[in-house]
């Protein structure tokens, strides 16, 4: 075995060592994507309503547990990560509705944290008044600013919202729709029922995660997590884009990583520009951002520019998940561009544009939920073609090597009796 | 610079360093052979934590361990990288919450995707197994096909490139969801054997990570390179064998010939 990996190594260095003799370009590491994504930012939405006071988290009150929580993750933070609080129900203990519900505070600015001015403010913290969720969301998601980062909240609460209208799970929508790039995660506290479809309602229109937490360490613990998630998953955000309603209107893509949204049934055309000896790379993710009936799926096609399909990617499902995705390759021969070379593109280029269809089958049994679209993910990439190996002209493995001596060693004997029999038959050299 | 230039640069830098193998194994024989086996370096630390999307996944080398708090809600992602001819093994042990707070039983999936994120099939292993409300743990696991070198372009062959991994629960009751569980995992990859596979991916299925530009007009036209060696099949193992089924058949052919002789010379 050794042998052969030495032997192995041997013949590699003759047949093309001399090449490196030729070759005289430096091998540097893999050039990295240049483009970094701004400094991770999150703020933390706390419930701060009357049902707060309840002792049900591990003994304790919920809001105790909470403080508890703050106080450990502000201590822990990263120094990039940049941080905010926001308060709900803190301040106003009376009933009358319309001012408990524009009852919502940012008490921490989101940004470096100033350690010793944030557990300060956390500990004066009581359990006061009503729950205007969507408000919450929709000035934190202010708070948070834009920016090329994923921006991330933390709703930590433990009763449903009691301001409705508007709906939390539609202002999160809604909030996701605006392109803000913002993924809500949900934290109940010993949530019911009702608490617990809100919260997981909220966090799956946003891509968002959902947990309950029933003590204070899980409480703890999940916060934690979740903050040193905005760092790990802090990636630049994708391009917005509109795909067309026919090829010929449809956006010219790039390789990269793109958003847009679209209806049910509604079909969104793309095209990217190929040259001779490229191969098409696309891939779809489809978030499943709001209730759906069970059986699903999502479709890619690629077509040429005269409608003939080229190629297609699909997948379908049924049951809980959160992304439908589906992917394709396709790699232009020179006929296809010859057929229809690229309308876009300046006449000396070798290129024919390929058009990209995504369309869907998904369907809910509420009519209006349908709007905004279904936010997808597109990524679009162009590499150099891998063209069909040619007969490989060499040959491999062990009956190889067998037929070959058997045929050596005939040829030898053969070529032997006919030595004997010519010097025989001449009787020279005896 | 475009990417495929930068693609074709990073290949002819790999390829350059195969050249630059072979010659340094061509000049210190035992040194290149003790450092082409693998030293399992820097996979001894679990990861501790889990993506939660295709594009935040977490990557993860083979052979290293995956320890993560998660709920029974989670969609946890994590990415590897295979190569040509490997075969991977995933499974998971999820610790699952007390009974008494479980309603009914749960389906857990593990599902694979290609850097395409084309669904993955599993040779074998438990990808869906059902956990009972009286069940502590359930394991899972996906054993994946050989990775080929090379595949048309329009079959979904796994091909060398990213590959990532999916856990969630995808039946659950809904009053289920949410409560903390403890997921153990393992993606190890091994050897598929030799390989019959001809033909190589020129860039692995490595999804772009930026943002994409819409294009206005012109489309950015590739740059041609031609190589005056492109004729000659690249470097595989087939030339080692091929070489050396020409010096066994040259060796028994003279082997054969001298049978034919008496050896008058040795008596």
């Amino acid at each position: 075995m050794i042998f052969a990996v030495i032997m192995k190594r041997w013949l590699t260095a003759i047949l093309i060592g001399p090449a490196i003799l030729f070759t005289v370009a430096p091998a540097p590491a893999f050039a990295e994507e240049t483009e970094t994504a701004d400094p991770p930012k999150v703020e933390l939405v706390l419930d701060v309503s009357g049902s707060m006071g309840a002792n049900d988290i591990g003994g304790r009150s919920r809001i105790s547990a909470a403080k508890q929580a703050f106080n450990e993750v502000v201590d822990a933070l990263p120094d990039e990560t940049q941080l905010g609080i926001r308060v709900l129900g803190a301040t106003y203990p009376g009933k009358n509705k319309a001012i408990a519900c524009k009852d919502t505070q940012q008490i921490v600015p989101v940004g470096q944290v100033d350690r010793t001015a944030a557990k300060a403010v956390i500990a004066t913290l009581r359990p006061t008044g009503y729950t205007p969720i969507g408000l919450a969301l929709r000035s934190a998601a202010q708070d948070l600013g834009t920016g090329g980062s994923t921006r991330r909240i933390v709703l930590i609460s433990d009763g449903e919202d009691t301001c409705a209208p508007p709906d939390p799970c539609d202002v999160a929508r809604e909030l996701a729709a605006q392109g803000m790039h913002l993924v809500v995660d949900t934290l109940g506290l010993a949530p019911d029922e009702k608490v617990r479809r809100q919260l997981l309602c909220i966090a799956a229109a946003t891509g968002g995660s959902y947990a309950s937490a029933e003590t204070p360490e899980e409480l703890t613990g999940r916060v934690k997590q979740l903050v040193d998630r905005t760092k790990e998953a802090n990636v630049v955000p994708p391009a917005a884009v509109a795909g067309g309603a026919q090829c010929a209107q449809a956006p010219l893509l790039s390789p990269g990583v793109y958003t847009d949204r679209e209806k049910f049934s509604e079909h969104r055309w793309y095209r990217v520009p190929i040259g001779d000896k490229q191969e098409l790379r696309a891939s779809v993710s489809m978030s499943l951002d709001r209730p759906l009936n069970p059986d699903y799926g999502v479709l890619l096609r690629a077509t040429a520019a005269d409608g003939r399909e080229l190629v297609r990617g699909t997948d379908a499902g049924s049951g809980r998940t959160d992304v439908l995705s589906t992917g394709l390759r396709w790699s232009a021969s020179a006929a296809d561009i010859k057929v229809s070379p690229s309308a876009s593109a300046s006449d000396t280029t070798d290129a024919t544009d390929v058009c990209l269809v995504i369309s869907n089958s998904f369907s809910s049994s509420t009519q209006a939920s349908s709007d905004p679209g279904i936010p997808f993910e597109l990524t679009v990439d162009v590499v150099a073609a891998s063209p069909t190996p040619d007969a490989p002209g060499l040959g491999k493995g062990w009956l190889l090597l067998l037929t070959l001596t058997v045929t050596g060693l005939l040829a030898g004997v053969l070529s032997g009796w006919l030595t004997r029999w010519w010097i025989a038959t001449w009787g020279t050299n005896r | 610079m475009t990417i495929q230039t930068r693609q074709r640069r990073i290949q002819s830098c790999s390829r350059l360093a195969a050249v630059a193998l072979a010659a340094l194994g061509a000049v210190a024989l035992p040194a290149a052979a003790a450092a082409a086996t693998p030293s399992p370096s820097s996979s001894t630390d679990p990861i501790s934590q889990a993506g939660t999307s295709f594009r935040t996944a977490i990557q993860v080398s083979p052979g290293q361990q995956i320890q993560v708090d998660a709920t029974t809600s989670d969609y946890l992602y994590w990415s590897f990288n295979a190569k040509a001819g490997q075969i991977t093994d995933i499974s998971f042990t999820i610790a699952l919450p007390p009974s008494d707070q479980r309603s009914g039983p749960a389906t857990w999936t593990v599902e694979v995707f290609d850097g395409l994120r084309r669904r993955q099939a599993c040779t074998s292993g438990a990808q869906t197994p059902v956990a009972a409300v009286t069940d502590t743990e359930v394991s899972l696991g996906c054993t994946l096909r050989r990775v080929r070198s090379w595949a048309e372009p329009w079959s979904g062959d796994p091909l060398p490139g990213t590959y990532y991994v999916r856990l969630s629960a995808v039946d659950v009751p809904e009053n289920d969801l949410g409560l903390p569980t403890k997921v153990d995992a393992s993606i190890a990859t091994h050897d598929g054997g030799s390989s019959a596979d001809d033909g190589e991916l020129k860039a692995p299925l490595v999804p772009p990570a930026g943002p994409g530009k819409v294009l206005s007009g012109a489309s950015p036209t590739p740059d041609e390179e031609s190589s005056a060696f492109g004729w000659l099949p690249g470097l595989s193992s087939r030339w080692i064998w091929t070489t050396v089924g020409g010096i066994l058949a040259a060796v028994a052919g003279v082997f054969g010939f001298s049978l034919t002789w008496r050896r008058r010379r040795y008596r």
